[in-house]
């Protein structure tokens, strides 16, 4: 057997259904098997694309995304999406071809050395140098990015190596003396975090994607429901608690809401699950949370303790670690009304600082359409999000309520991460309408994916909140750069409608408000990609905010005038 | 404070790259590094003297220990670890100070490794701090070159 064909039957034993990526010439002989093989391919226009298709389609589905590139610029173009995938742990393998071995070392045409280029952000990588390894090597890639904490791996295969004939064996046990996940929580210490939700007269439970990577959202629910604890999330976590639920203060951090940024700060107790403490969450880091004895509960060591001191820390898989709590929570004596007088002040605060816009008369407000799209999709579908003010808007004016609903770039603000992300999750999850909130800077960065969504008939719709600026910069220059602003007009833009109809997509241009809803309706029905380009208001800010370097309690635009 | 790490990794390529790198993005400075095989061939052991003044050490294990191919990393605490480096030091000396010079070599339990006209090279063993002393007491002969191994350590006792 060929190199390239034990690459596809190790594929195939990974379980891997497609595949993401744009042929060149050092992955020829892998797209010549390909080409005899049942694993669906999906031709991309640009690698960047396929990254992100992949990262949407795991995101999406909690597989591993797979994406190929041949080498030199089509493997330095996943750079993008490798990284995005590293900073949300999104599971992915990138397949790369590479300059034959014998050529490796003497900037042969095409040669990058991608397994340097990707090292910081890779979970692993490998450079194939002996073609019997494929199987193992593919494995254990499979492996590492699906468990533990996920991220992306890269596997480089020299265009010689997938031409070698080789004895093809399956795969045998993994071994990795170095890779060992710790799944289950420190008994001690899910007792002692038990005990001190017990204790509290003020938690507040602050979730984030690890919540949904280990499908704890029913363990979750539950600690939420026994203790009565509010429950905040991260951008990552939005849908591991629905929004719906009384106990849901919606996301915290920089736009965050009122409520939730005013709880955490007040709080007397912060359970941590999943989460980073990242810089966006926490503001000021001197006064986050101040009150609070932090428990935080991850897959990751590495992030206890990196950003904020934590009094109870937890290394372990979350749903296990939440169901251990939640089992010494059932045999404690509880005291129901603990957290009586807390739940009321967090009512006040909803009432006092709830989300909110003001419309305007002769404008679409940005906001409105995502409520639009919250309610003709009944809170049910897949939204995926470019970055920028349209993403705050998402995330703030749809309420989530399910897991892998939200696919949005969190950790690294990939603009042009949306439309291909949203063409994976369609990919992944033919069944679920999904909608990608773009914006009109955002979209242009992968707007040629267009071509792959009409020619495979995947039909995602497309969202364009387009206010004419580089929406988010603007919003910093008003605010803090004295409305200069450099470099944020989009000057020239082209007609979305227009483009998406000569890519055979269909496009409608919306500038009145009353045909915001009909536009979306006929989208959703058409079953073929759509572009809807919502002309909203310009110059409309995300509200609230926490400036940069303030704590979050110190938002501005958190009132209702 | 200065930390001496002994890492085993796995005896893979590009283990080295990742290692040093993660150090570096991380905002720590590498002192000196070491690697060499171990009793099994397929781990080598690196041993990394880092100081950790502005951040904690343990931001840095944790990530390292992140690493696919690392296997275990030690924290080796300086009152149990015997520790050793090695420096080849070129010195200037010519018939006339050739002597001095050789005894203080002596006196350090260094060995003559070349003779020139003009040049003595000595070899040394010993902790960071006796190579340290021998430098300096060879700086008034002037030190033409010196060349220092990193430093390698092991704990002491049985295991
Ligand atoms: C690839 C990339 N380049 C630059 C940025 C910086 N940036 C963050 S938000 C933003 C504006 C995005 O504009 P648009 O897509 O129109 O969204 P809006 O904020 O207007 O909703 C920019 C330029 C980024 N996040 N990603
Ligand atoms: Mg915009």
């Amino acid at each position: 057997m060929k190199g390239s064909e034990a690459i596809i039957e190790s594929l195939k034993a990974a379980g891997v259904e497609v595949v993401f990526g744009l042929p060149g010439g050092m992955v020829i002989p892998l797209y010549d098997a390909l080409y005899d093989s049942d694993l669906k391919h999906f031709l991309v226009r640009h690698e960047q694309g396929a990254a992100h298709m992949a990262d949407g389609y795991a995101r999406a589905t909690g597989k591993v995304g797979v994406c190929v590139a041949t080498s030199g610029p089509g493997a330095t173009n996943l750079v993008t999406g490798i990284a995005n995938a590293y900073m949300d742990s999104t599971p992915m393998v990138a397949i790369t071809g590479q300059a034959r071995s014998d050529l490796i070392g003497t900037d042969a045409f095409q040669e990058a050395d991608i397994t340097g280029i990707t090292e910081p952000i890779v979970k692993h990588s490998y450079l194939i140098k002996n073609p019997k390894d494929i199987p193992r090597i593919f494995k254990e890639a499979f492996y590492i990015a699906s468990t533990g904490r996920p991220g992306p791996v890269l596997i480089d295969i020299p265009s010689d190596i997938q031409l070698a004939d080789i004895d093809y064996k399956p795969a045998g046990k993994i071994n990795l003396p170095g890779y060992k996940p710790t799944l289950k929580g420190h008994k001690k210490q899910i007792l002692s975090a038990a005990k001190a939700i017990a204790a509290a007269e003020k938690p507040v439970i602050y979730a984030g994607g690890g919540i949904i990577t280990a499908g704890a959202e029913k363990e979750l629910m539950a600690i939420a429901k026994l203790m009565k604890i509010p429950v905040t999330t991260t951008l990552m976590g939005l849908g591991c608690f629905p929004e719906n639920n009384d106990l849901s203060l919606g996301m915290l951090g920089m736009h965050g809401t009122g409520y939730a940024n005013y709880a955490v700060t007040h709080s007397d107790l912060l359970i941590g699950v999943g989460a980073r403490f990242d810089d966006r969450v926490t503001g000021k880091l001197a006064t986050f949370a101040k009150h609070a004895r932090k428990i935080h509960i991850d897959m990751d060591p590495a992030e206890i303790s990196k950003n904020v001191a934590i009094d109870i820390p937890i290394v372990g898989d979350a749903r296990d670690v939440l169901a251990g709590i939640l089992a010494e929570l059932k045999t404690m004596k509880r005291e129901p009304r603990k957290t009586a007088a807390w739940l009321d002040q967090v009512i006040a605060w909803k009432k006092k600082h709830p989300l909110h816009f003001k419309d305007e008369k002769g404008s679409i407000m940005p906001q409105y359409v995502i409520e639009e799209i919250n309610r003709i999709t009944r809170s049910d579908a897949i939204i995926c999000t470019d970055v920028g003010q349209h993403q705050m808007w998402s995330a703030l004016f749809y309420t989530h309520v399910k897991p892998r609903h939200f696919v949005s770039s969190g950790g690294l603000g990939t603009m042009g991460f949306g439309f291909p992300a949203a063409i994976g999750a369609k990919v992944g999850c033919p069944d679920k309408t999904v909608i990608d909130v773009a914006g009109d800077g955002s979209f242009q960065m992968n707007i040629q994916e267009l071509a792959t969504a009409v020619c495979y008939d995947i039909p995602v719709v497309v969202c364009i909140l387009n206010n004419g600026f580089l929406g988010m910069v603007r919003q910093w220059q008003e605010l803090f750069w004295n409305k200069r602003y450099s470099a944020t007009v989009i000057e020239c833009q082209p007609d979305f409608a227009a483009v998406a109809d000569a890519y055979g997509a269909l496009g409608i241009e919306i500038t009145d408000k009353k045909d915001v809803g009909d536009a979306i309706r006929t989208a959703i029905k058409a079953k073929r990609p759509a572009v809807l380009d919502f002309h909203v208001k310009q110059e409309e800010n995300v509200f609230p905010m926490v400036p940069a370097g303030k704590s979050i309690d110190e938002m501005i635009g958190g009132h209702k005038s | 404070m200065k930390h001496t790490l002994s890492v085993l990794v796995e005896n893979k390529p590009g283990v080295l790259a990742r290692v040093a790198g993660l150090f570096a993005r991380r905002g720590f400075n590498i002192n000196s590094l070491a690697v060499g095989i171990t009793e099994d061939p397929d781990i080598s052991r690196m041993t990394i003297t880092v100081d950790a003044e502005e951040h904690p050490i343990e931001q840095v294990t944790k990530q390292l220990h992140k690493l696919i191919n690392v296997i275990k990393i030690t924290d080796l605490d300086p009152d149990r670890t015997v520790a050793r480096e090695l420096a080849l030091v070129k010195v200037k000396s010519d018939a006339k100070t050739r002597a001095e010079v050789m005894q203080l070599a002596e006196i350090f339990r260094a060995s003559i490794l070349d003779v020139s006209k003009k040049t003595l090279t000595i070899e040394i063993t010993g902790t960071y701090e006796k190579i340290d002393a021998l430098e300096q007491l060879l700086q008034p002969h002037g030190v033409v070159e010196i060349v220092r191994t990193g430093r390698i350590a092991i704990e002491r006792g049985e295991k």
